[in-house]
């Protein structure tokens, strides 16, 4: 009788567990927020040659878009901008990063544990951009989606990796290359005394061949305040109602504005075109071979 | 012996019973494989029972904005009761905070025992039975408001929930006498409206309800539902988040009343924030959105109507036209893989509803001899 005692007991103390362990956060889960270091501060960009701030009308290389997102790029005009709907659109998340802005992050911290539950980021013309560090889920995919997205963070060692997700539509640069609602964004933050290294790799199936990485330099700034960005929507341009500016395939306009680019740097067309070899050392090659062939 | 085996049976008892309770977890009653998403106020998104249902659920009872189809009816009944008593259980019917020599508070507790209030209305965006199909058991289930000018002549006009629809809803879901109609007729709309829009007599939970008709855009019974407290607009099949515009020729649908549509949308959204927020949209089917996801869909259905309108005017044929593939830039995104929101689909029908109809021909009128 003893033996069937002990067995239930062993049997309701293993249930017990199990039950508790879907309680409690694993301590994987406790680890997100007890370790890491402190990113809180302002932060400025520093200029080099991966962030070159503004870019130029049919400038796509290091970009691995697929033929879809060439096309919808020599479609784009600039004027779509002046629409009462994007004229106060912020940077999205896949994008602002790279702008010429600066950076503020602060955190939220348990006022019990003291522990930080989030980070929060914001950047001119963004708007904030939480990062939760206490395990919940991301949203199911009928969640609606921000210029933010959703961001949930791990640290690995003294590295912090935030996974987006939720994104909305918008460029990854501002001359109509642009990424899918269905982009994921994962970014790695990386602090060495008063630089910070922020790395973007950007997965959008709709449009990029392989994953988008870049990185943004920044530096710790004691004087720094972010300005505030007021924007308000006004009628910029004089036009019927439901005009979408857009350039129609096979205007010379079409063809024109993609070439500034390309013909005021000497970079022949198919290496513009090139998508994701533009990445990569060996393109080098084929824009001598194509200067060459001129 | 007999202990060991007694012992390895209440084991297997113990792990047998956790089986068993996780299995009844994971196993889903009947309307939780749906999702329920908050949207704002008193209005919330069911997803997964065909096309999208925008509920009102308050202390008024249910609105619903479209039914999804037939077979997920029950489903979505149990959804909305799932919501509801969910609702109950945030916030007591009523507070009894007073009185106490004769009323304790602990009645509050038990309120989400209560009976759930009925569904009152049901508005349809259209005819489509993904929109439509559970109608007849989701009416069936419910109980209108009556009173004044109703109540006195009918007695029965109480049963169900109404059915509010563009009258072109009614006229698609039934059939001339003698004919075989295409839905049942307690699936049919009970009220319907012929002018620009209608608006509920009274607030519901909350919410003036206005219902938008917009001409020949996804069909030609287009409304769109707009709750002007939550401030939330249901779109129906007008806006799709998960593909092209599905624009149903046959029964009356056009490229420039989708667009038209959108843009009497965007007219009435105020995003909260630089585009983000503030009014939300349900589409017919696909994610949550507001102004922003809607401000992109208008833009891309714009740019590709206009390039095939462009090639039209160039004097080219529908197979050319396709084959020039307009829609190439948006396809990953937008084209489903067949049917009439693939890229041919879309292309074609918006081909179609471009084309300039040709001229009626005068008609030529015999006099007619006098028979006196």
């Amino acid at each position: 009788m003893r033996c069937v005692l002990l067995a239930l007991l062993v049997g309701i103390a293993l249930v017990g567990v199990s039950m508790r362990a879907q309680q409690y956060p694993s301590d994987e889960e406790v680890n997100t927020v007890a370790t890491g270091i402190d990113l809180s501060g302002e932060w400025t960009p520093v200029r080099e040659e991966d962030n070159t701030g503004n870019t130029e009308l049919g400038d796509w290389v290091g970009i691995p878009m697929n033929e879809a997102a060439r096309l919808r790029a020599m479609a784009w005009v600039a004027s779509i901008q002046t629409l009462p709907e994007w004229q106060c659109r912020p940077h999205a998340v896949s994008y602002i990063s790279r702008g010429p802005s600066q950076l503020r992050i602060s955190k939220e911290v348990d006022p019990v544990s003291r522990q930080v539950t989030a980070w929060h980021m914001e950047w001119l013309r963004s708007i904030d951009k939480a990062v939760y560090m206490d395990g919940r889920p991301h949203p199911s995919a009928n969640a609606p989606h921000t210029w933010g997205g959703f961001s949930t963070g791990q640290w690995i060692g003294d590295m912090l990796r935030i996974e987006t997700t939720h994104i909305k539509e918008e460029y990854l640069k501002r001359d109509g290359v642009f990424h899918s609602d269905r982009i994921r964004v994962n970014q790695f933050l990386i602090r060495r005394g008063n630089y910070l290294t922020f790395i973007l790799v950007e997965y959008d199936p709709v449009y990029l061949t392989e994953p988008l990485v870049r990185s943004t330099e920044y530096q710790l700034d004691a004087h720094q305040n972010i300005p505030p960005y007021p924007c308000n929507v006004v009628e910029e341009v004089d036009r019927p109602r439901g005009i979408v500016p857009h350039n129609l395939p096979g205007t010379q306009q079409y063809v024109d504005d993609v070439k500034d680019f390309a013909n005021r740097y000497n970079i022949p067309w198919d290496v513009i075109t090139a998508g994701a070899e533009t990445m990569y050392p060996e393109i080098q090659a084929k824009i001598t071979a194509g200067r060459a062939k001129k | 012996m007999n202990k060991i085996l007694l012992a390895c049976a209440a084991l297997a008892a113990c792990f047998a019973a956790r089986l068993i309770a996780d299995q009844s977890r994971a196993a889903p009653a009947s309307g939780d494989d749906l999702e329920i998403l908050p949207v704002h106020g008193s209005i919330y998104m069911i997803a997964g029972a065909g096309g999208n249902i925008a509920v009102s659920a308050g202390k008024d009872g249910v609105l619903l904005v479209d039914t999804g189809t037939a077979e997920n009816a029950d489903k979505v009944l149990a959804a909305v009761q799932r919501l509801q008593r969910q609702l109950q259980m945030q916030a007591p019917a009523v507070d009894l905070r007073w009185g106490a020599e004769t009323r304790g508070t602990l009645q509050n507790s038990l309120n989400p025992y209560a009976p759930v209030k009925p569904i009152r209305y049901i508005i349809n965006t259209h005819a489509h039975a993904d929109h439509t199909g559970g109608n007849l058991r989701l009416a069936k289930s419910g109980r209108t408001f009556t009173g004044g000018n109703v109540s006195g002549d009918i007695a029965d006009a109480g049963q169900g929930a109404a059915i509010l629809a563009y009258e072109n809803v009614l006229n698609r879901m039934s059939a001339p006498t003698g004919s075989q109609a295409p839905s049942p007729e307690g699936a049919w709309p009970t009220d319907t409206f012929h002018q620009e829009s209608m608006k509920l007599s009274h607030f519901f939970n909350g919410d003036g309800v206005q219902i938008i008709h917009i001409a020949d855009g996804h069909t030609d019974g287009d409304s769109i539902v707009y709750f002007r407290g939550s401030d939330v607009i249901a779109a129906g099949d007008l806006f799709l988040m998960t593909t092209y515009p599905i624009i149903d020729v046959d029964r009356g649908g056009t490229i420039n009343g989708v667009i038209e549509g959108l843009n009497r949308i965007l007219d009435i959204v105020i995003p909260e924030f630089r585009m983000e927020g503030g009014t939300m949209v349900v589409p017919g089917h696909g994610r949550l959105s507001d102004g922003g996801d809607l401000a992109y869909y208008r833009d891309m259905v714009t740019i590709i109507r206009d390039r095939i309108q462009a090639m039209i005017k160039k004097g080219m044929t529908l197979d050319q036209i396709k084959a020039a593939k307009p829609t190439a830039d948006y396809d990953p995104r937008w084209a489903a893989a067949s049917g009439p929101a693939s890229a041919a689909g879309f292309v074609e029908a918006a081909y179609k509803t471009l084309m300039p109809k040709p001229a009626a021909k005068p008609t030529t009128t015999t006099k007619k001899k006098s028979q006196g």
